[in-house]
């Protein structure tokens, strides 16, 4: 199996379902010549020709539109947003047509189609291309949120976006794209939309996380481990929406504690879905209440201070201590 | 245009995209200020409110044809006034009439065939109607029934999407769509004035014109959005201008004229099914009422001004043709309109037998297999429903 990162284990994904379903197109700025901004994209235009590999008009709005519309027409579209920072330019689509068209039509317009984009900081980057906003698309009915960890996951993920009779919001942590390689297998491989994974277990807590968030929580799961004796659950959360709430509450009975870590802004995000989910299936087992360890409601710091705006292995352990250690 | 060393070899060997055209303007450029030649827009009018027709641009529909598209625009106006009727009596819900607009409604969809696509505004039930949605279906649908928004089985049309301008896009994805696979199906999507002002109607354009996309952008200039009139919405006079200034073949109808809304549209749609792209129909029209039934237009338009529009009814223009060319006369006139408006009731009595709201149907169309969460919400909403003896 060879040894990829993010960026060629997405492009495998790409490649292999264009090859094998031509109704898939890819559409996106820069993704055809130059192969997109972080090269997600690099060399499908030479594969599949400008009909399948859109160079678009630098219209994020009419990007996201145009490939609903395409899906009416029973092409599989993936979209891509250069960056997380400018769907918003494109909330008029997601939430007027992509989302909802399946249920205006009455099933008859199913919206089978990608919306990928790089979210979340990291990356010494100017305003607009560190965001992690991915609650906006949790709170938006009709949508699918998947944001995969690391290239295995990532392509099989992908795989079963695009594969998916509904629309996906797929967010890339970029701040992964060339972090790690992982032996990717060369068939196909796909995985559940809709199933969480618990990836290191343990019994004294649980820790939650997604996206660019698991290196930090992993890293804070092995030194509670290793230097304060703390066994700790981990589990990579894959789709955000819908979220595999069995998962969460059956990890959460067996640990009796809970915290969970993300980039984006605290109030109304992802941890405190978690928390009601929990508060609702799991509270008799509760012996702390729940943290979250997460970005502040603020905007993304400019780069020099980014670093002390997202949550690192130090200030997840000494949550994670705080929590084990409630009275 | 030489291109940058780079460190990667394949680049050079990639296809470029738009193929060999060079944008590099290296000529050297002669000094002065001269006009630019921005295209020419036509403005086409071939039958008059006195009902005289300019021969020479007469399309002479056979009058099989011209029947079928009188008897259409005679039972959108019956249709219309009808549910503005039951709207006032609490049998329907808000809705948005078309009175005055029904050459422009049944011209821009006269070229299509079956393989077409139709993807209207909401005021478009006249256009809907020709396209094959059963009356009673509309009537369902403007009465809060949620099954009227289904397309009719064998009719490609897309639901109206209730914010304005929301719909051109995707309208325009499909026209990609058909580009891409090579088809020869053809897309109208109509829009007001007051659409012309979103962004993402503009983003529509130059998608359009960029992948020359079989779409036929219907503008229908009403004179009116709510209480705006055109001018204030924007400071041009012809809009047909804003689809010109995209690359974009752009004509001006006189949108009451039905001989020229259909010739406008046979244009546009044998030019999308060449694979010349898409054409913007400016029609130029009135909104003889109300904007929607929750509206009142007394607050911010004067009376005069309709009255002046009345003068140019497309369906009175459009006998008095037709009786000039023989074609029909008063006596079948009268039988015609008692025709559509026992259509259109017969229409509500099937309605009426249908309308029956369906409570337990809200989750069953917002995803091809409803996640565990909506299972249990849609469990917990039926609970209530039980409770208080809703079927």
């Amino acid at each position: 199996m060879p040894q990829l990162n993010m960026v060629q284990s997405l492009n495998l994904a790409l490649d292999q379902n264009m090859a094998a379903d031509d109704r898939v197109c890819i559409m996106g700025e820069d993704i055809g010549v130059n192969g997109g901004v972080f090269r997600v994209t690099q060399n499908l235009l030479d594969k599949y020709g400008e009909k399948r590999v859109m160079d678009t008009p630098l219209a994020e709005c009419g990007i996201v539109g145009t490939a609903v519309g395409m899906a009416v027409y029973g092409m599989r579209p993936v979209a891509e947003i250069q960056f997380s920072g400018f769907t918003m330019q494109a909330f008029d689509q997601i939430e007027q047509n992509m989302a909802r068209l399946r249920n205006r039509s009455r099933n008859r317009y199913p919206i089978s189609m990608v919306m990928r984009a790089p979210y979340g900081g990291g990356i010494r980057a100017v305003e607009h291309h560190s965001e992690s906003r991915e609650a906006y698309w949790a709170h938006t009915p009709g949508l699918k949120v998947v944001i995969p960890s690391g290239p295995r996951n990532a392509r099989a993920l992908l795989h079963a976006s695009i594969n998916d009779p509904d629309p996906v919001v797929f967010y890339e942590p970029k701040a992964v794209y060339r972090a790690f390689r992982e032996e990717v297998p060369d068939e196909a491989e796909s995985m559940e939309i809709g199933k969480a994974e618990v990836v290191r277990e343990g019994s004294d807590i649980t820790m939650i996380a997604y996206g660019a968030m698991m290196r930090p929580t992993m890293e804070a799961a092995e030194d509670l481990a290793d230097l304060h004796s703390i066994d700790a659950e981990v589990i990579d959360l894959l789709t955000i929406s819908p979220m595999d709430t069995e998962t969460i509450v059956e990890s959460v009975a067996k640990t009796g504690r809970c915290v969970i870590v993300h980039e984006g802004p605290r109030t109304c995000g992802i941890a405190a879905e978690i928390i009601a989910r929990i508060n609702e299936h799991a509270f008799e087992y509760l012996t702390a209440p729940v943290k979250r360890i997460t970005g502040y409601d603020i905007h993304f710091p400019y780069f020099q201070v980014e670093q002390h705006y997202l949550p690192d292995p130090d200030t997840i352990v000494e949550s994670v201590k705080e929590v084990v250690g409630w009275e | 245009m030489p291109t940058k060393s780079t460190s990667n070899p394949t680049k050079a060997t990639r296809p470029r995209r738009p193929a060999e055209v060079d944008i590099s303007d290296t000529e050297q450029r002669p000094m002065g200020r001269k006009k630019i030649d921005l295209g020419e827009i036509d403005d086409l009018s071939i039958l008059n409110e006195h009902g005289e027709v300019d021969g020479s641009l007469d399309p002479n529909l056979p009058d099989e044809e011209l029947k079928k598209v009188h008897r259409a625009m005679v039972l959108t106006r019956k249709l219309d006034i009808r549910m503005l009727n039951m709207q006032r009596q609490g049998e329907m819900g808000t809705f948005a009439p078309g009175l005055g607009q029904e050459a422009t409604q049944i011209g821009q969809v006269y070229a299509l065939e079956q393989k077409d696509w139709f993807s209207p505004s909401y005021r478009s039930f006249g256009a809907q109607v020709w396209r094959g949605w059963p009356i009673e279906q509309l009537l369902l649908l403007w009465a809060g029934y949620f099954e009227g928004f289904g397309p009719p089985e064998g009719v490609n049309d897309m639901p109206f999407s209730i914010v304005i301008g929301s719909h051109v896009l995707p309208a325009t994805g499909i026209a990609m769509g058909i580009r891409a696979r090579g088809d020869d199906a053809v897309v109208v999507t109509n829009f007001g004035d007051g659409a012309l002002s979103q962004g993402a109607v503009a983003e529509a354009f130059n998608f359009a014109a960029v992948y020359a996309a079989p779409v036929i952008f219907l503008l229908e200039n009403n004179g009116w959005a709510i209480s705006i009139p055109t001018e204030k919405q924007c400071t041009i006079r012809e809009l047909a201008r804003r689809g010109t200034g995209f690359g974009i073949p752009s004509i001006r109808v006189d949108g009451n004229d039905i001989l020229a809304m259909i010739v406008a549209n046979q244009e546009a749609v044998q030019r999308g099914r060449r694979g010349e792209g898409p054409t913007l129909i400016e029609a130029v029209t009135y909104r003889m009422s109300v904007h929607t039934t929750a509206d009142d237009p007394k607050v911010y338009r004067k009376d005069d001004e309709v009255e002046q529009w009345k003068a140019k009814c497309p369906i009175v223009r459009f006998e008095k043709y037709l009786k000039n060319k023989g074609v029909l006369g008063d006596a079948d006139f009268e039988r015609i309109a008692d025709e559509c408006e026992k259509e259109v009731l017969t229409a509500r009595e099937v309605f009426r037998k249908r309308a029956k709201a369906k409570p337990r149907e809200v989750f069953d169309f917002m995803y091809e297999q409803l996640p565990p969460e909506l299972q249990e919400q849609k469990r917990e909403y039926f609970a209530k429903l039980d409770r208080k003896g809703v079927e």
